[in-house]
């Protein structure tokens, strides 16, 4: 990566973490006490904690011009964390793009110089490779979630399993509902 | 609530359209989304227990077949419980909006929804009450915070009702002690009377109400069950224990939820308890009939919960028995430690229960008779009645989930800690603010471990895998114990979702591995059939 463009990026890497962060957190407009921002106890408030931490690893990664599957635990809490929450997959996933605006953004004037562009397209490129992975990582959760429920079905009727015939009734509620879905 | 805080200025998302508009909670209706919400009760469940409005109906549709006139059913349904329940009057009257309470539910704090805040969950109650049972809210409206009850609000309280695990730990912050589980206890009674309650509630109870457990297992299999266990201990042990039902005269009878009897890990738990009073031989007996300790009539309303709970002092009494043991649970103990005595109480047919390995006298249940196996357990390694081998644990690195209704619900903290510590050798405990009075709910209690709601479980449990990741990434922590079946059933989807490679495990499990029995031959595996660390031909 081009050295100036990397100096600027590091300069300012916490205004844009600390913007990414906004950005993320503006997803949940009900949460007007600022909860989810304001409270720094990282057991009383883990999703502020949890994107907090994602976010600096992710752009320590991208800064240091590392190849990202270093980054990939810090994004994997970040999806875990949207996947099960009322999202669609547009905007689960959103942040990520957002990065763009805001690295745009901060490098304001900067961003004429050909020499600054062209890293600033390089690094663009990264952040789509960045969402790619996300995505992966998206659908895996979303699957995720429905291989817990048949887990969690063999577990309940586990001894079932081992030793058929004993009851008359399998207490699967799940195949009677199938037409409610 | 809690102060304003500064958002992001307008301009500074300017460039960024994903945020939606914010409304005020009142202008908010509550929306379906499969994942997030539990099916709805059966016809022929509600019919079982005769619980009003029996009909097929899914939360989905926009019409939830509710009777005409439901409004004054619930208006009434209000007034008669501030008449009955003095704290609910009160609840409804004192809260000062001070928001200590807002951010302590796990729902919160994993959704960001106000409505999850405690204070907000009580407010879709009260707003209701303000306006038809105060001045100020007849007179006011909504500048008093008061709203009209309509079919909005109706299945606003549906959804959020069923968002609160009546864990309670919103109330140990709140300076006036005001219960939200209480608040929500009396929601779900006023929900029942129209029809609405969920599936997962109502087939449970509906089972337990025509064959004494939840699951619906009948003597046979609750026998069969049992023997299964006791031929597994024998291959692990070489010891046969010989456990008896519905013996007359027997001093102990021992009551446990039936999910120990069927699912995995609870039977690993249900083998502990089978070994450890063969290896006390203790005078006990289980009995197929009383054989749910736990109560999903205490998510419906007071009178189910009654009603199921009511065979339990019938069979001691039938036995003759001089008290009673309960097994692991959490609900089950907050029912029997708190309802049962008021509802069928006193029972002055049974003994204080005494210790017959170490003569204690547990004082603390000189009224119920019934004792926690783990202050029965904890006082056994107390006076060193338990011969102990806590390296066969060596392999495990054990966190202590404090399970909601034992932990805030009656003071059960030390005991299992206690008892952790005697049969394992590397225990770890999570963060102070995630354990003890101020525990984080698995996510999945009082009737919402369905799975039909798995999203809305994974954001409930996630405070509590949070701080279980915590001590996983700094100690290595690779199993998470507890003292309750609806953990068991609900916190191994938690961890295979949140934190991969964490087990589940009841803490008699723990014990059981530990216990040397007299005569046993030497162990290669623990009762998963796992091998023992250093014994196994793997190794
Ligand atoms: S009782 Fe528990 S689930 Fe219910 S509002 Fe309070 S903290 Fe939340
Ligand atoms: S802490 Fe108690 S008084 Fe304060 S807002 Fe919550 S319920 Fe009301």
């Amino acid at each position: 990566m081009d050295i100036k463009f990397n100096e600027i990026l590091k300069e300012k890497k916490s205004d844009i973490s600390k913007r990414w962060l906004e950005v993320i957190l503006a997803s949940y407009p009900n949460d007007k006490s600022g909860f989810l921002m304001n409270q720094q106890d990282r057991f009383a408030n883990p999703i502020g904690y949890t994107f907090s931490t994602g976010i600096d690893g992710i752009l320590e990664v991208l800064v240091k011009g590392e190849d990202f599957s270093e980054s990939i635990s810090f994004l994997e809490d970040i999806i875990k964390v949207r996947a099960i929450q009322d999202f669609s997959p547009a905007k689960a996933m959103a942040f990520i793009f957002q990065l763009k605006t805001i690295v745009r953004e901060a490098l304001g004037k900067d961003i004429g110089q050909s020499q600054i562009n062209l890293a600033l397209l390089e690094f663009e490129s990264k952040i789509d490779d960045l969402a790619l992975t996300a995505f992966d990582i998206y659908v895996k959760c979303r699957e995720q979630i429905y291989e817990l429920r048949t887990d969690e079905l063999k577990r309940m009727t586990f001894t079932l399993l081992k030793k058929a015939n004993l009851m008359s009734e399998i207490p699967v509620q799940e195949f009677e509902h199938k037409d409610q879905k | 609530m809690a102060p304003k805080v500064k958002l992001p200025k307008p301009g500074e998302l300017s460039k960024i359209d994903f945020k939606t508009p914010a409304t005020d909670w009142m202008d908010t209706p509550v929306e379906f989304k499969p994942g997030t919400y539990c099916w709805g009760a059966k016809e022929k469940d509600l019919l079982t227990l005769g619980l009003p409005n029996p009909r097929q109906w899914s939360p989905a549709d926009e019409d939830w077949k509710i009777p005409e006139g439901w409004e004054s059913t619930i208006l009434d349904g209000i007034a008669e419980r501030l008449s009955k329940y003095r704290s609910f009057k009160i609840f409804m009257d004192i809260c000062v909006r001070c928001g200590a309470c807002a951010d302590k539910c796990h729902f919160y704090i994993a959704t960001g929804d106000p409505k999850n805040m405690p204070v907000l969950r009580a407010e879709l109650l009260r707003s209701v009450y303000k306006k038809y049972f105060t001045k100020s809210g007849k007179f006011l409206g909504r500048l008093a915070g008061a709203r009209e009850l309509n079919m909005d609000v109706l299945k606003e309280w549906w959804s959020y009702f069923f968002q609160c695990t009546e864990c309670r730990r919103c109330s140990v912050f709140c300076p006036y002690g005001i219960d939200q589980a209480e608040v929500t206890i009396i929601g779900r009674e006023l929900l029942n009377l129209v029809g609405l309650n969920i599936d997962w509630i109502a087939g449970p109870a509906a089972a337990c109400y025509m064959k004494g457990n939840h699951l619906g297992l009948e003597p046979h299999a609750i026998t069969g069950n049992i023997e299964s266990m006791v031929d597994d201990i024998e291959d692990i042990t070489g010891i046969r224990v010989n456990p008896t039902f519905n013996r007359k005269g027997a001093e102990i009878m021992f009551v446990t939820p039936s999910g120990d009897l069927l699912g995995e890990p609870g039977v690993y738990t249900c083998m502990g308890y089978l070994m450890m009073f063969h290896e006390l031989g203790l005078d006990y007996t289980w009995s197929t009939y009383a054989s749910e300790g736990g109560n999903f009539g205490f998510f419906t309303s007071n009178e189910t919960a009654k009603r199921l709970n009511y065979k339990i002092y019938a069979e001691a009494k039938r036995l003759g028995v001089k008290y009673i043991i309960g097994g692991e649970c959490g609900h089950m103990w907050r029912v029997l430690n708190q309802y049962m005595d008021t509802w069928h109480g006193p029972a002055d047919f049974l003994e204080v229960p005494v210790s017959p390995i170490t003569g204690t006298v547990f004082e603390n249940a000189k009224s119920t008779k019934m004792i926690h196996i783990s202050e029965f357990t904890a006082d056994l390694i107390k006076h060193n009645k338990l011969n102990l081998d806590p390296t066969r644990n060596d392999h495990l690195k054990v966190t202590f989930h404090d399970s909601c209704n034992p932990s805030r619900g009656m003071g059960l903290l030390d005991e299992p800690r206690e008892i952790i510590k005697a049969v394992c050798n590397n225990f770890y405990e999570m963060p102070e603010n995630t354990i003890r009075e101020k525990t984080f709910c698995c996510g999945s209690g009082s009737g919402l471990n369905a799975s039909e709601n798995m999203e809305q479980r994974m954001r409930g449990g996630f405070p509590r895998a949070n701080a279980v990741k915590y001590v996983k990434e700094k100690h290595g922590v690779n199993m998470l114990a507890n003292i309750c079946a609806v953990d068991r059933a609900a916190l191994p989807a938690l961890m295979d979702y949140w934190n991969p490679g964490v087990g589940v495990t009841g803490v008699t499990e723990l014990v059981a591995n530990a216990l040397v029995m007299k005569g046993e031959k030497e162990r290669t595996t623990n009762l998963r059939f796992e091998d023992l660390p250093g014994k196994g031909g793997n190794e």
